[in-house]
C-alpha cells in the first residue's frame, strides 16, 4: 500500500494541494474586492491562449503554453476594459461578451487544428489529468531521498511548486497595500499607495496561479478554488489574517480528501473505477462552503459591527 | 449548384440541417431578448452559474432512466432533470445570497464550479456504466447537433415558443424591476417574483439551448445580443426587440455555416458569428459606437481650432499649431503664407466680437444659466436675445481698430 501509495497519488495529492493554495490565496482578495468571477473568466480565456501557442510552436511545450495562455489573459483584460469604457456597458455583461467569445474561439481553433496526436482537448481542459501525474520510477518512501527517481517526478509538481512559492511570496510582501486598498480603495490612495496598478497585479498574479493550475488539474479546480475556500473562509472569521489561513486550510482539505474520495470511494463501494479527481475536490470545496454558509461563526450580515473588518 | 453555405441558408442541405437551423434561430431569438431583462437587471453573470448547474442534472436524468430500464437517452427526460439542477442551482445563489454575507458574484462562483464538478464527477460515473459510453452526454457541454432527431427539434422549437410567449406576458413588470426595483415594489409588484421568473426564464433558455449550443456557451446567446442591442438603441423594447433579431439571425446563420463544411462545430460558430455582429456594433453603431465617438471628437476638435485661430488672427497673435493651421487653410480663412483672407479678417472680426460679448454676458449674468454656458464654442446668438445683445453691444461701445489688420 505504502508503495504504491508513492508511486501513484503522492504526486497527484501534492500538486492538487499546491494548486488549490495557488489559487485560493488571490481568491481572499478577489473575493472582498468583488471580483470573484475574474477566476472564471480567466480559466475560460485559457483555451484560446494554448491552443494558438500549440498552433504556433506545433507541440505541447510548457514554456510556450504558459505564455499563450498568459497573452490570452492580457488580451481579455483589455478587451474587458474596452467593452466597458467605449460601449459604456456593465462589468458583469463585459466579462460575460470576452469570455464566452473568446472561449468559443478556443474550441473552434481546437476543432479546426489537428490535435489528435497529441493530449490536447476540451475535455482535458476542463477536468486536467490530475489521476495521471503519476511517479513512475518511485517504488516507495524511499524514492524522495533517491536523486535518480526524484529526476523523474513530473514536470507539473515542480512548476506548481514555484507558482504557488511565487504567489504566497507576493501576498506576503505586499499585504499591507492589498489589505489597505481592498478595504478602503479611497484612504489606500491618500497614503499614496497605486491601487490601480496594485488591482492589476492581483488579477495578473490570480492569472498566473490559473494558468499554471490549469496546466495540471484543469479549469473546474481552478474557478472552485478561486471561490469555495474564501468565499468558507470569510465567513469563519472577521480578520482578513485569520481567513487567508482558514482558506488555505480549507482548500488543502478539499484536495486531499477529494483526491482521495474521488480514487478510493468507488473501490469502498464496491466500484472498479475512479471518478474524477478534479470534480471531486471541486464537490468537496463546495461541501465545506455549504457547512460554512449554515454553521459557520460569522455567516450572516446581522449581528457584524459596521466596519469591524477593517481593523 | 449552390455552393453549401447558401444551400444551408436557404434549408436546402438537408432535413437535419434545416431543423438545426430553424431550433437554433428560435433559440437564438428566446435567449437574445430574454437576456435583454438580465441585461437590464445587470444580472447578466447568474446566467452562468444555471448554466452550468444544469449538469448534474443531467448525469442523475440519465443514471434514472437507465436504471428503470430505458436506454436513457430521451431527450425530454434529460432536459427535465437538467432544468431541476438548474433551478436548485437558482435557488442555493439566491440563499447564499440572501442568507449570508457573501456578495451574488461569489455566490454565482461557487454554485457554477460546485455543481459543474459534481456533474464531471457523474459524467465519469456514467462513462464506466455499460450502456454510458454511447450515450454522448459530453455533447451537452459544447452542444452537439449531428444526429439531432425530429422529436428533439419539435421539444427545441415548443420550448422557444413557450419562452417567448411568457416573455410577452411578463415585459412590463421586469421592464419596470430592471429599471427600478424601488419603485416595482412600492407598486405593488413582487420584485422578488419577477426576479424568480426572470430566472427561470434564463433556466429554461438554458435548457432548450443544452442541445444547440452547449452549457458552456449558452450564456453567450443570452448575453451578447443585448450587449450588442444596447448600441443600437437606449429603449427597452427596441432593446428586447433588437437582441432577439440578432440572437435568432446568429443562430440561422452560425448553423448554416456549421454545417457548410466539415469540424465546423454548431455552438462555437454561433457564438462566433454573434460576438461578430457585436464587434461591429462596437465600431461602426451611430452616436455610441467607437468610430462616431472618434468622428464627433474629431469635429468638436476643429470646431475649437478654427474659434482659437480666427481669435488668434483677431489679436494678430502668431499661430504655430499646425491643425490650426491646416483648419483655418482648408475653410479658406488664411492663404498659403498665412495671412487672414477677406473672409477670414470677416470672421475673425466676428469671433472676436462675440468673445467681447461674451465677457460683459458673464460680468451681467452672474448665474450659471447664462456664464454656463459659455464654453468657448457657442455664439451668444444661441443663448441671449436680440435685445439682450444690443444691450451689450451699447456697454461695448463703438467698432474699434482691430489690431494687426489696421
Amino acid at each position: 500500500m505504502g508503495d504504491e501509495f508513492v508511486q501513484l497519488s503522492l504526486t497527484p495529492l501534492a500538486i492538487g494541494v499546491l494548486a488549490a493554495v495557488a489559487c485560493a490565496l488571490p481568491g481572499n482578495f478577489l473575493i472582498l474586492r468583488r471580483q470573484a468571477l475574474i477566476g472564471d473568466a480567466i480559466s475560460h480565456v485559457v483555451l484560446p491562449g494554448i491552443v494558438v501557442a500549440f498552433l504556433i510552436t506545433g507541440k505541447i511545450s510548457t514554456w510556450p503554453m504558459m505564455l499563450g495562455a498568459a497573452g490570452a489573459s492580457i488580451v481579455a483584460v483589455v478587451l474587458i476594459e474596452m467593452i466597458k469604457r467605449l460601449g459604456r456597458i456593465e462589468p458583469g455583461a463585459a466579462m460575460g461578451v470576452t469570455f464566452t467569445s473568446l472561449f468559443a474561439a478556443g474550441v473552434f481553433l481546437l476543432e479546426q487544428s489537428d490535435t489528435s496526436s497529441v493530449h490536447l482537448d476540451v475535455e482535458h481542459a476542463l477536468y486536467g489529468n490530475l489521476e495521471s501525474l503519476i511517479w513512475l520510477s518511485a517504488d516507495g518512501w524511499g524514492s524522495l531521498l533517491d536523486p535518480q527517481a526524484l529526476a523523474d517526478l513530473p514536470p507539473e509538481l515542480f512548476r506548481m511548486t514555484v507558482v504557488t512559492l511565487l504567489i504566497a511570496v507576493l501576498t506576503a510582501l505586499f499585504w499591507r497595500p492589498l489589505k489597505l486598498s481592498t478595504f478602503d480603495e479611497g484612504f489606500a490612495s491618500t497614503l499614496g499607495i497605486p491601487t490601480a496598478t496594485l488591482s492589476f497585479g492581483l488579477v495578473g498574479a490570480a492569472a498566473i496561479a490559473a494558468v499554471a493550475a490549469f496546466d495540471a488539474v484543469g479549469s473546474i479546480i481552478v474557478i472552485a478554488m478561486f471561490i469555495c475556500p474564501p468565499a468558507a473562509a470569510r465567513l469563519m472569521t472577521n480578520r482578513l489574517e485569520a481567513q487567508v489561513a482558514w482558506s488555505i486550510a480549507f482548500a488543502a482539505v478539499s484536495a486531499v480528501l477529494g483526491y482521495v474520495i474521488a480514487g478510493y470511494g468507488p473501490l469502498w463501494l464496491g466500484g472498479t473505477d475512479a471518478v474524477s479527481a478534479a470534480g471531486m475536490i471541486a464537490t468537496v470545496s463546495g461541501m465545506i462552503l455549504g457547512l460554512t454558509c449554515l454553521f459557520a461563526p460569522h455567516r450572516s450580515r446581522i449581528g457584524v459591527p459596521p466596519g469591524s473588518e477593517q481593523s | 449548384m449552390l455552393d453549401p453555405f447558401t444551400s444551408a441558408l436557404l434549408l436546402q442541405s438537408g432535413y437535419n440541417t434545416a431543423l438545426v437551423a430553424i431550433g437554433a434561430a428560435l433559440l437564438g431569438i428566446s435567449a437574445g431578448s430574454g437576456g435583454a431583462f438580465l441585461f437590464l437587471r445587470k444580472r447578466a453573470l447568474v446566467s452562468d452559474a444555471v448554466a452550468h448547474a444544469t449538469l448534474p442534472g443531467v448525469g442523475i436524468a440519465f443514471m434514472v432512466m437507465v436504471a428503470l430500464g430505458s436506454d436513457g437517452r430521451n431527450l425530454l427526460g434529460l432536459l427535465l432533470g437538467s432544468a431541476l439542477s438548474a433551478g436548485l442551482g437558482l435557488l442555493v445563489v439566491e440563499w447564499i445570497t440572501r442568507r449570508t454575507r457573501l456578495a451574488e458574484d461569489a455566490a454565482i462562483g461557487a454554485v457554477l464550479s460546485v455543481f459543474f464538478g459534481f456533474g464531471i464527477v457523474l459524467l465519469t460515473i456514467i462513462q464506466t456504466m455499460a450502456r454510458g459510453k454511447q450515450a454522448g452526454l459530453e455533447g451537452f457541454l459544447l452542444g452537439s447537433t449531428a444526429g439531432m432527431l425530429f422529436q428533439d427539434a419539435v421539444i427545441i422549437a415548443i420550448g422557444g415558443a413557450c419562452a417567448i410567449a411568457a416573455l410577452v406576458l411578463l415585459r412590463r413588470p421586469m421592464t419596470l424591476v430592471a429599471f427600478d426595483p424601488e419603485f416595482a415594489a412600492a407598486s405593488g409588484v413582487s420584485v422578488r417574483m419577477v426576479d424568480l421568473a426572470m430566472m427561470g426564464f434564463v433556466m429554461a433558455v438554458t435548457v432548450i439551448g443544452l442541445k444547440i449550443v452547449g452549457l458552456v456557451l449558452i450564456v453567450a446567446m443570452l448575453i451578447i445580443p443585448s450587449v450588442t442591442a444596447r448600441f443600437w438603441t437606449d429603449r427597452t423594447e427596441r432593446l428586447v426587440g433588437i437582441a432577439g433579431v440578432i440572437g435568432g439571425a446568429s443562430g440561422y446563420v452560425g448553423a448554416a455555416i456549421s454545417a457548410s463544411a466539415p469540424g465546423l462545430p454548431t455552438g462555437p460558430i454561433i457564438v462566433l458569428v454573434c460576438f461578430g455582429s457585436f464587434a461591429a456594433s462596437l465600431l461602426l453603431a451611430p452616436n455610441r459606437g467607437v468610430l462616431a465617438s472618434i468622428l464627433r471628437h474629431r469635429r468638436f476638435q476643429v470646431r475649437v481650432h478654427r474659434r482659437q485661430g480666427l481669435l488668434a488672427l483677431a489679436r494678430g497673435e502668431p499661430i504655430f499649431d499646425p491643425l490650426t493651421l491646416a483648419v483655418l487653410r482648408r475653410a479658406g480663412l488664411i492663404r498659403k503664407d498665412g495671412v487672414a483672407t477677406e473672409a477670414g479678417r470677416a470672421q475673425s472680426a466676428k469671433v472676436l466680437r462675440d468673445e467681447r460679448r461674451w465677457e460683459i454676458a458673464r460680468q451681467i449674468h452672474q448665474d450659471e444659466a447664462v456664464s454656463g454656458r459659455y464654453d468657448g464654442l457657442t455664439p451668444i446668438e444661441a443663448v441671449l436675445t436680440r435685445d439682450e445683445i444690443a444691450e451689450i453691444d451699447r456697454r461695448i461701445g463703438g467698432p474699434a481698430p482691430v489690431g494687426g489688420v489696421v
